[in-house]
């Protein structure tokens, strides 16, 4: 049984802004239907009277007070980018003509 | 029927993103502070680097349940994060947490005031579809073009990045431009009250989004939806929405379509236009953020919140008009801004007749307070004086010319109006001996009016009076100086 489509794996490079030809997207077709085959094994679990989580450990209201500090990494974080400019980040045109 | 005759009925909707005025930013101790150097407020958090973990802050969850529970929502026994990914250069991460299916608080309504020039005034219930926490994306800005098309690069200012917000959907329930604008309007002034947003327009606090279709009738399915941008006052919103509406209008009586679509509100030309869309933009792949764990709100801690909710406008409006006799409109001048109205009522608490005190403050002193931009708390002027002032004139003491004599000093310096009286010579003259004897003397000056006023003319009672004014620099109790001046001119 097929989980995923070349098509379907065309779609979300194109969301994640990757550029894949058609060999990797054979590729990645075959790689990501055997991780999900893999995932498929979990539905061998009863989970009838399981209630559905998002996250395995049961923390509620994680929250820190409204207090500033100011990071010592600005000039890092500039740096880091493939490009920046002044106080900026400088990014490629964003529209195609 | 021909087209003309259909009776196109608008559909709007709008989606409003309130910053929240917290310190630092959502989720992470970075300054959430406006108008500083580019990206001086960024982070390994706000910059999404691996290994680095979001964590909420109490007091934006604090701002968001007071703002919900203001506009009758049901706060959410249980809420979650999620991830809304896209890719955008304004989002460092490439993904904004927001909340999706879980919001705070749901199924909520406000009530608005739509008042216009030359129509009635109405109350309008405007019902509200959710309230949900999320954060800001930065800005940009792009360079060799003044907009985005033409542009040969841009420039990305995190600042802004990572700032609390609170997205508030309403209803379809608005129909024209300016229930629109009331609309907006009501919740900046509901935010404001609450303290929790300074909802100024101009740096982006408060943003609002207009949805907007028309259809033929008012039972008839929803038209194709147009999204409207960039709108950053409430008459901006109010014409947006009624040009958008002629233009949907005229493209259905035409024959074609209406496309659904964003569209950028152009104030200098005050048209909508169409903006590029960006591509492939519109599969957001939501799933809960990991990093973040669900949110619980206690009955206790909504209790305690619940409690901490200052009167809100629409209950102030009612009850300005209920309990103060008040008119619609002075009672929705007087609660427009929380400042004013607590002036207000400081004055009536000092035991002023509320329509004297109305008066005085929409009249004189909010005319001072908005020309020199001042908050009513940092007026000179303290609202136990005016209430001062305003009693001395309910009992004699001075008339109300005088008072306007020493209203400006008192709005620039504030002060005792009994001191500045005292001190001026003021006061009015209400001993009848005094008035009498004044009224003699001005009796004699003008033999030849009087005697015209004992033939028949009797409209000189006014010429008297003035003089009696003039003579006394405007001192003489009006009321007493009347009697006396006519009683002695029919003698």
């Amino acid at each position: 049984m097929s989980h995923i489509t070349s098509d379907d794996v065309r779609k979300v490079a194109k969301l994640a802004r990757l550029k894949l030809d058609q060999e990797e997207v054979e590729k990645y077709t075959n790689q990501l239907e055997q991780i999900l085959g893999y995932f498929e094994h979990l539905e061998d679990v009863d989970t009838s009277n399981v209630d559905p989580t998002t996250r395995a450990v049961e923390v509620v209201n994680r929250v820190r007070t409204d207090t500033v500090k100011t990071s010592q990494f600005r000039e890092d974080l500039l740096d880091q980018a493939p490009h920046r400019e002044g106080d900026f980040y400088r990014v490629p045109k964003i529209l195609s003509d | 029927m021909t087209p003309s005759k259909v009776a196109w009925e608008p559909v709007i909707g709008l989606e409003t993103h309130v910053q929240l005025g917290t310190n630092s930013k959502i989720f992470t101790s970075a300054s959430t502070a406006f108008g500083d150097d580019p990206n001086t407020h960024i982070d390994p958090v706000v910059c999404g680097l691996p290994g680095t973990l979001p964590v909420l802050n109490e007091k934006v969850l604090e701002y968001a349940v007071k703002a919900a529970m203001a506009l009758n929502l049901q706060i959410a026994e249980h809420s979650k994060f999620d991830r809304k990914q896209y890719f955008y250069p304004d989002l460092p991460k490439n993904y904004q947490i927001s909340q999706f299916d879980e919001p705070i608080a749901e199924d909520g309504w406000i009530e608005v005031e739509v008042a216009e020039k030359g129509k009635d005034t109405y109350i309008k219930k405007i019902g509200i579809e959710r309230l949900h926490m999320e954060e800001d994306a930065g800005k940009l800005v792009h360079a060799g073009s003044d907009r985005l098309a033409g542009s040969t690069h841009s420039l990305v200012d995190y600042n802004r990045a990572g700032v609390a917000l609170a997205e508030i959907v309403s209803m379809p329930d608005l129909r024209t431009g300016r229930e629109a604008a009331e609309y907006a309007s009501e919740i900046r002034r509901i935010m404001r009250y609450l303290g929790v947003s300074d909802g100024n327009m101009q740096e982006g606090s408060l943003r609002c989004d207009v949805n907007i279709s028309v259809r033929p009738g008012p039972n008839e399915p929803f038209g194709t939806k147009v999204e409207i941008k960039n709108m950053n006052s409430f008459s901006a919103i109010q014409k947006a929405c009624e040009y958008e509406i002629q233009r949907q209008i005229k493209a259905y009586e035409a024959g074609e379509a209406v496309i659904q679509e964003t569209r950028l509100w152009d104030e200098a030309k005050q048209l909508t236009k169409s903006m590029r869309s960006k591509e492939g933009s519109s599969d957001y792949r939501y799933f809960p953020d990991p990093d973040l764990g669900p949110i619980e709100v206690s009955k206790e801690l909504r209790d305690i919140w619940h409690t901490e909710l200052p009167e809100l406008p629409a209950e102030k409006r009612h009850r300005y008009a209920d309990q103060f006799g008040l008119s619609q409109y002075d009672a929705r001048v007087l609660t427009d801004e929380f400042s004013m109205a607590h002036y207000f009522e400081r004055v009536v608490g000092a035991g002023v007749d509320p329509k004297s005190a109305s008066n005085w403050i929409t009249g004189d002193v909010a005319a001072f307070v908005n020309l020199q931009k001042l908050t009513y708390s940092q007026l000179p002027l303290k609202a136990e004086q005016l209430a001062e002032m305003i009693q001395m004139i309910e009992n004699g003491v001075i008339s109300g010319k005088i008072a306007k004599e020493i209203l400006p000093e008192l709005l620039t310096k504030g002060g005792s109006p009994k001191l500045i009286v005292e001190k001026r010579g003021l006061g009015m003259i209400s001993d009848p001996e005094i008035l009498s004897s004044i009224v003699d003397e001005l009796l004699a000056t003008f033999p030849t009016e009087v005697e015209a006023f004992r033939g028949g003319k009797t409209k000189l009672q006014g010429f008297f009076v003035g003089q009696l004014m003039k003579k006394t620099s405007g001192k003489a109790d009006p009321r007493l100086a009347n009697q006396i001046l006519s009683k002695k001119l029919k003698a």
